[in-house]
């Protein structure tokens, strides 16, 4: 697999500092988990974190150290590194409940904690695959199949992580289902949707 | 405004760098003799850290503090998985005490993976040169962030040690999204451009 369309810079540094709203960090992580290049940016940017944490000023103690546990339990659980892609679909593909939204074109929302929307998207070949509004960040990182649009072709792995003032407008390829993890910075707004849903892709 | 205090040599560099130094020696002897003192060392070493980081998000002092003894508790519990040279000692514990306060203070899923999760040969030693060279990337670091100008230090911390997305940074400094990012990507680059020869 050979990524093209990567994570752009502010968005990893944001993602390694644990400031990026909580359904853009799930595609961020989705892509590092696919992505050795990205994978290997967020590893340089958690040094930022650790050097800034070193240079804070020492707040006081106000107990004394914890005791440490008998055993120290080798590998214990907790915070477990987990592969995002897993623990956001599960089974996998195949095992989605996808809820039909327009001609073609199907969705699957998934549960946040915080602000935003993440959202799985499955576009048959040829159609339009939503915006969910241009309120805020979007990401939307391909999972199968492929989206096409002015910025270009974008294949399983690839991210399309562009400025809000970029208009853009993805379809689906023609040779199969594109299904996409697409998160938003702020609520869906699905205005305008249903008349884009009913264009076909015409080639660009 | 945002204060923000990297200093390249003074009392805080020199901290550092002697923490540097011990930690290794203080994982190896949690990892392999599961040995109390060194958790104490390590606690009154870096707990102090970990809890101001948890405060400049808005916990509490004793919250605070809970999630400082977590934080060090995990590295107790980890310490056999954590390989030197992968990312120092100091970037594997931001790591755990980041993703904490998104579980704990955010109450959001954390998605960032630990550097450990990130090592494509786990339980493969670590050559020597290796470790000189991470010792070598995290004086780079240091010294690029010491020479940020202002706005975009101010722009860095907010969203390392204060948790605020680009939106958030924007209202608070009360520029335009763009400008924050583009603050952030330059920031980045140069950061970036100092650690350029030891990929």
């Amino acid at each position: 697999m050979t990524i093209t369309h990567h994570l752009d810079d502010a968005t990893l540094m944001s993602f390694a500092a644990g400031a990026l709203p909580e359904g853009l960090a799930a595609v961020a992580a989705a892509h590092v988990a696919l992505c050795r290049r990205c994978r290997r940016e967020v590893a340089a940017l958690d040094r930022v974190g650790a050097a800034l944490v070193a240079d804070l000023s020492p707040a006081r103690l106000d107990r004394p150290e914890p005791a440490a546990p008998a055993s120290s339990g080798r590998g214990a659980r907790g915070h477990e590194p987990t592969d995002p892609l897993a623990r956001l679909l599960g089974g996998g593909l195949d095992g989605i409940r996808w809820r039909w939204i327009g001609p073609g074109v199907w969705h699957c929302p998934l549960p946040l904690a915080g602000e935003g929307t993440l959202n799985l998207i499955k576009a048959a070949p040829g159609r339009a695959v939503p915006e969910h509004g241009h309120a805020g960040s979007e990401l939307t990182l391909v999972l199968g199949g492929t989206l096409r649009d002015v910025t270009g072709i974008y294949a399983r792995g690839d991210v399309a992580d562009l400025d809000e003032e970029i208009a853009h407008q993805p379809f689906a390829g023609d040779e199969a289902d594109c299904v996409c993890l697409v998160a938003s910075e702020k609520p869906a707004q699905f205005r305008g949707l249903l008349a884009r849903l009913m264009r076909p892709w015409h080639g660009m | 405004m945002v204060s923000l205090s990297i200093t390249s040599g003074a009392d805080a560099g020199l901290l550092a760098r002697a923490l540097r130094g011990i930690m290794p020696d203080l994982l190896r002897r949690i990892a392999e003799q599961a040995d109390p003192a060194a958790f104490r060392e390590l606690y009154q070493a870096y707990g102090p850290r970990v809890k101001a980081y948890m405060m400049r998000r808005g916990a509490d002092a004793a919250t605070a503090e809970d999630l400082a003894q977590e934080t060090l508790l995990t590295v107790w519990r980890r310490a056999s998985l954590y390989t030197e040279g992968k990312g120092s000692a100091s970037t594997w514990i931001f790591a755990i005490a980041r993703n904490l306060r998104i579980d704990r203070l955010r109450r959001e899923v954390p998605w960032q993976e630990l550097p450990e999760g990130r090592l494509e040969q786990a339980g493969s030693e670590t050559p020597p040169d290796e470790v000189v060279a991470e010792k070598e990337r995290q004086v780079r670091v240091r010294a690029a962030l010491a020479t940020l100008p202002p706005e975009q230090q101010a722009v860095v911390a907010l969203s390392y040690l204060e948790g605020l997305s680009h939106s958030e940074i924007a209202h608070r400094l009360r520029v335009p999204v763009g400008t924050i990012k583009s603050r952030m990507r330059i920031a980045y680059q140069k950061i970036r451009l100092a650690l350029e020869d030891l990929q």
